[in-house]
């Protein structure tokens, strides 16, 4: 796998990250030296094999639908310097 | 004086507990200035729980000081992950565990340091780096750092609940000399816990002996219906160790040293060879773990909580910008590789490959614990690095210092690291690794092979 500047800073882009040249330039050589040892497990003989998502076996639970008690609106903005009315307040959608 | 004791001379009354919490209190203040063991020291927390257990003292931990890793929340107290992306976050609730600890009369006296998210072996990823008990030139290992420090510096009956991904409980208490328990997959209720990866998060203990673990791993373990991933099996019960086997791949490490102590602590034993966990568990459980991670750090925006800037630009240049500013290079760099692995074209190579390999290698230690109880390793192939040495490793070389923990940590399988004797100043820990939900198994023979001397 080839993996250049390019690549890494659509990669930020995608992440939501703003990399300075000198971080891209860092990361570079780091993050192909990383990837060569990922590589390692194409070698891995998993034909057949199903995929372990969770290390155990867990069952789907469901729970009656019933209204249960929950933080309130203040205790949920308390964290937040950008709240109007009651509401999370965003940076602009467009 | 061991956790037991302390909590029968509480009830009987021959204690009291808010003089044991003042004094943990001035401690931890000490201790702090020296050896950044704590990112928040919570003397107000503890003071009023303080005050309602020396009034009415009730439940299996009343009076019990207990220190908490930086990254499970506690109510109006700050948790931030060691991240500066979450600094002044005061959760409006308390993680699952913390309120069992409460309801339990145990006492919270703080938030212990660690890699920033839990990403990284030796507690240097953060801006609060915990120095090395037996020298403060070293590393106390990571990620859960500041939690085995001070569990290792304490003269008080104290226990510290840590978290592991891939070996952040089991790595700083071998480096700091301290018992600890990583449980099994799904045995502690993660509610609250600020995430890494999901399928491999765990909570855990830090007590200074094997034998203190119990008391406080009954308290947190069990059924929680707000983590849908926690099990509603218990533990076994039959504590019995039959059959012992060394892992011939873990004693084929440099240092001689580690591994003559950790096999004449030991006898009866045979030995197993787990050749594909060495061959893949370090590439699979790094793909696995970063992708898991840039999902889970994508919440953090500056938006609903943390770090923020003023509001300015549109949705992308405003999250992009708190997110650059402040996560510190190795999240950035995990979050690259992770959401690299994730992408379309690339998925089906790395993070479902890695998901198959990992079935392997949870079928390679199910095959071995048919035949054995517990397996056992060094838990680190080296001795505490000092900081300056660790300045020096490139990323991957970082990363394969997990080789021996990461194992474990992928196929959920419970593990404790058990204090064995030191080499020179510094410590050196034995992994004992047991199959699913056979605790039981892994404390009993970890008392009977404890050396702290």
């Amino acid at each position: 796998m080839k993996i250049d500047k390019d690549l890494i800073k659509k990669i930020a882009t995608n992440a939501r990250l703003n990399l300075t040249e000198s971080e891209v330039n860092e990361f570079l050589p780091q993050l192909k030296e990383i990837l060569a040892a990922f590589e390692e497990i194409q070698k891995a003989p998993t034909k057949n094999i199903e995929p372990s998502f969770q290390p155990l076996e867990i069952k789907n639970i469901t729970r009656e639908d019933k209204v249960g008690t929950c933080l309130s609106q203040e205790e949920v903005l308390k964290n937040t310097k950008h709240k109007s009315n009651g509401y999370f307040k965003g940076p602009k959608a467009l | 004086m061991i956790i037991q004791h302390y909590l029968k001379d509480v009830k009987k009354g021959n204690i009291s507990i808010k003089k044991t919490v003042k004094s943990i209190l001035r401690e931890a203040k000490t201790l702090n200035r020296k050896y950044n063991c704590f990112n928040v020291i919570s003397e107000d927390l503890a003071l009023e729980l303080s005050e309602a257990q020396e009034r009415n003292s009730k439940g299996r931990l009343a009076g019990l000081p207990i220190s908490i890793k930086d990254c499970i929340c506690v109510k109006n107290v700050e948790s931030r992950a060691g991240s500066l992306i979450l600094k002044d976050y005061k959760p409006p609730f308390n993680a699952t565990i913390i309120q069992k600890l409460i309801d339990e009369g145990a006492i919270i006296i703080g938030k212990t340091s660690q890699d920033e998210f839990g990403f990284g072996g030796f507690s240097t990823n953060t801006d609060n780096i915990p120095k090395n008990p037996f020298d403060l030139d070293t590393s106390c290992g990571g990620s859960s750092g500041g939690s085995a420090c001070f569990t290792q510096l304490t003269k008080n009956p104290h226990a510290s609940i840590s978290e592991s991904t891939g070996g952040s409980i089991a790595n700083p208490s071998s480096f700091c000399g301290v018992a600890s328990l990583t449980p099994t997959y799904g045995l502690v209720s993660r509610y609250g816990l600020i995430d890494y990866a999901n399928s491999l998060d765990k909570i855990g203990v830090m007590t200074k002996t094997t034998q203190e673990i119990n008391p406080i791993l009954d308290i947190i373990a069990g059924k929680d219906e707000k983590d849908s991933t926690s099990l509603s099996i218990k533990r076994n019960s039959d504590n019995k160790v039959k059959k012992i086997a060394i892992i011939k791949e873990a004693f084929e490490i440099e240092n001689k040293e580690i591994k003559d102590l950790i096999l004449s602590n030991i006898k009866d034993y045979d030995v197993i060879s787990l050749p594909l966990n060495k061959k893949y568990s370090i590439p699979t459980y790094y793909i696995i773990a970063m992708s898991e991670a840039s999902t889970n750090l994508a919440k953090y925006c500056g938006l609903r909580y943390g770090a923020t800037l003023p509001l300015k630009g549109n949705f992308d240049t405003f999250f992009s910008k708190v997110r650059s500013e402040y996560f510190q290079k190795e999240s950035k760099r995990r979050i690259i590789l992770g959401t690299f692995a994730r992408m379309s074209g690339f998925r089906d190579a790395y993070y479902l490959k890695a998901m198959k390999v990992r079935t392997l290698l949870i079928n390679e230690y199910k095959k071995a614990f048919k035949k054995y109880d517990i397996l056992i390793s060094p838990t680190m192939p080296i001795l505490p690095p000092k900081f300056s040495e660790i300045n020096k490793l490139t990323p991957l070389q970082n990363y394969q210092m997990d080789a021996l923990t990461v194992g474990p940590n992928l196929a959920g399988l419970p593990h404790t690291s058990v204090p064995t004797g030191f080499i020179g100043k510094f410590p050196v820990g034995t992994m004992l690794i047991s199959n699913h939900l056979d605790e039981e198994k892994l404390l009993n023979f970890g008392e009977q092979i404890e050396n702290r001397d």
